[in-house]
């Protein structure tokens, strides 16, 4: 288990991670929040990694917009927060 | 099907390291073998994965240092309490291996495509991926105008101090101390502002494309200055390097 508490980063820190998930370089991927409609690429997204995983939120209206939590090499994804995910 | 490379595969494989040096008193440039490395794009980074002998595992991203076709170097700084960087500049020896993948990210990458100015912004080791820029456009003979703002606390902690001296063609290095100056200092003496932001940015006109990197209050402050002052947000990429400076 990781522990990394460097407050705030971007999706850039977790280009890696979403790899692993979509199998593709993803933070040029354009999501778009299922709370307020806006769009940003992955890589300019609020990334907050408090030692259980990993939360990604809306800039515009702080919504979490995905979740990534690995539990014995077995990664759990939850996207509830995205409308759309579109790679590049 | 030997031979072929599957797009999108990120696989850990284990690196060597081939030279270290110190470029500050805390901060280090570790130079990497690694057998199966395809190459990299200029911003890219890298991770490293620690293995403790009771099993603990840390994982860490570091930025690329070095240019595409150089051998892989990442450049690391010495956190007080870091759990990864103290082992990386103090405890490596050459010969070592560590476990990396890589490499990652693309959008904070150049790669001499775009023509416009560049306006570089570094806060602290933020100035890596950056080092990296200067050193493709150089290997490729851009002819691409450059400004590098560079914030540190002190000239002893400005990494790679003499290849930036050195200012190649149609690159202008601006520094700013933020604490400490040495004597007969000329240069900015504060934190990166709206002012000096206005003073070194590469006007709006131009169409330039601007790269910040640093810690994530020195990137949001900059960019919501170059934001303000006209650049467009897509012509503004940015890399946080989370709470330290």
């Amino acid at each position: 288990m990781e522990a990394l508490e460097d407050g705030v980063v971007d999706g850039n820190a977790i280009g890696g991670l979403l790899v692993e998930v979509f199998g593709t370089e993803m933070t040029t991927a354009v999501g778009t929040c299922a709370g307020c409609g806006s769009t940003s690429q992955v890589a300019e997204l609020a990334v907050y990694r408090p030692g259980l995983g990993t939360v990604v939120r809306c800039r515009s209206c702080d919504n979490v917009l995905m979740v990534f939590v690995k539990i014995r090499d077995v990664t759990c994804v939850d996207m509830m927060g995205l409308a759309q995910l579109t790679s590049a | 099907m030997a031979g072929t490379a599957v797009r999108g595969r990120l696989t850990w494989q284990t690196a060597t390291v081939d030279s270290l040096v110190d470029e500050t008193a805390s901060v280090r440039t570790i130079s990497l073998s690694v057998p199966d490395w395809g190459g990299h794009q200029a911003g890219q980074h890298l991770d490293i994965r620690l293995t403790a002998e009771d099993g603990y595992r840390a994982e860490r991203s570091y930025s690329i240092a070095s240019a595409p076709g150089e051998p892989v170097a990442i450049t690391v700084e010495r956190l007080d309490d870091g759990e990864v960087s103290p082992y990386l500049t103090e405890e490596l020896r050459v010969g070592d291996e560590i476990e990396l993948r890589g490499p990652i990210g693309g959008y904070f990458v150049w790669d001499g495509g775009d023509r416009a100015p560049l306006l570089l912004l570094a806060g602290g080791s933020g100035v890596v991926p950056l080092r990296a820029i200067l050193r493709h456009r150089s290997r490729i003979g851009s002819t691409v105008p450059v400004r590098l703002l560079y914030s540190a606390r002190s000239w002893a902690d400005v990494i790679y101090r003499s290849e930036l001296g050195a200012e190649p063609d149609g690159v202008q290095v601006s520094h700013t101390l933020t604490r400490q100056q040495p004597p007969g200092w000329t240069g900015y003496a504060r934190r990166v502002d709206q002012a000096m932001i206005t003073e070194v940015a590469w006007p709006v006109a131009q169409a330039p494309l601007a790269y910040v990197c640093g810690p994530t209050n020195f990137v949001e402050a900059v960019a919501a200055d170059l934001v303000a002052l006209g650049y467009p947000a897509q012509r503004v990429k940015t890399e946080r390097f989370g709470a330290t400076g």
